[in-house]
């Protein structure tokens, strides 16, 4: 029978154990993974199982790594996103959450663009840790960008985009998240991206602050390539903070929103674009 | 004229710009994306943009925050 072990097939005899089997491909593992969930020694394993066999501490070289960060993924998603250049515009509560998600994804290519240094402030909801204040936001996220998954490759610019660099900086990006936090530079960065690439689509950030409904925010389709995540009204402003939790979510709308159309999929409801 | 504005119909005067439109709605043009027969016009278009019969303009407003 076939098994998947490591993301690699190998034949073994009917009726053969995990821990057989990891005698024979690993024999210093001590986690043992069957079809996604930890087993014995003695479980039996059928014909096209998966097993993950995982010394505890060890960091899998890096082809490895892709292999198994990837394991729980949809099969055919990974070869699709890999294959992908994001562009990030502004990596404050939206943007670093944002980017974290699609690396997580194995997304190939992030352009991450934000003129700002990490702050106590930011901490409140933003990816950033205690050790990185004082860094510029791109560095510090593209280091952490890093610790979960090296093969995505980050490109860091700590710049502020204008009408006049955003072609430049963001040129290569098949489609961009629009992460910004004032209403203005939305409006700037979208106009500029959309006036020189019409084709390509924006995944925008709008109303997300406070401790509102979660179910209030939304992804919609705004307009004919422009996808708009949030509540669309409720703004930052003395009494209404930006939060963690509806930073989040908004966030992790925007990134799903991505996914899908990477994959062809309508973000706003089912079916394919 | 009738012009489809976010989605529904509208009457309008013939031969408005959008930034006339948008003025009339007391609209702040630096926190609206405008979307213009499906291509998104940038503010500095606004005035010089006429609308014709018939046409659609999306109007998304933003907030702050992120």
């Amino acid at each position: 029978m076939q098994i998947n072990v490591n993301e690699q097939n190998h034949a073994f005899e009917e009726n053969t154990s995990v821990g057989a089997v990891r005698d024979r491909i690993k024999a210093d593992a001590d986690l043992l993974i069957v079809n996604g969930f930890p087993a014995s020694d003695e479980t039996l394993l059928n014909n096209s199982d998966r097993v993950i066999l995982i010394r505890r501490g060890e960091v899998p070289g890096t082809d490895e790594l892709d292999a198994l960060l990837t394991a729980r993924h949809t099969p055919g998603v990974h070869e699709i996103v890999k294959g992908s250049t994001i562009g990030i515009a502004g990596v404050g509560g939206l943007g670093s959450a944002i980017a974290i998600a699609l690396a997580r994804t194995g997304v190939g290519h992030l352009i991450i663009a934000d003129f700002d240094i990490v702050e106590p402030s930011n901490l409140n909801r933003q990816q950033f840790f205690i050790d990185q204040i004082g860094l510029p936001k791109v560095y510090a996220l593209r280091d952490t960008l890093a610790r979960i998954n090296p093969n995505v490759r980050v490109t860091a610019c700590h710049l502020r985009l204008t009408p006049t660099n955003i072609t430049e900086v963001l040129g290569h990006a098949q489609l961009l998240v629009e992460a910004f936090d004032q209403a203005e530079q939305k409006v700037m960065l979208i106009e500029t991206f959309a006036s020189r690439f019409p084709d390509r689509p924006i995944v925008t950030g709008s109303g997300m602050a406070g401790y509102g409904p979660a179910n209030t925010v939304q992804t919609q389709q705004v307009a004919n390539n422009l996808y708009l995540c949030g509540d669309g009204s409720t703004a930052a402003a003395p009494g209404t903070g930006l939060m963690a939790p509806r930073v989040g979510v908004a966030a992790h709308h925007q990134a799903n929103a991505v996914l899908r159309l990477l994959l062809g999929h309508n973000p706003a409801k089912e079916g394919k674009l | 004229m009738d012009i489809i504005f976010n989605g529904k119909p509208r009457e309008t005067q013939a031969s408005i710009t959008i930034q006339e439109l948008l003025d009339q709605m007391q609209l702040d043009c630096m926190q609206v994306v405008v979307e213009h027969n499906k291509n998104i016009i940038p503010r500095q278009r606004l005035a010089e943009t006429v609308m014709n019969d018939g046409d659609s303009l999306e109007v998304i407003h933003f907030v702050g925050g992120g």
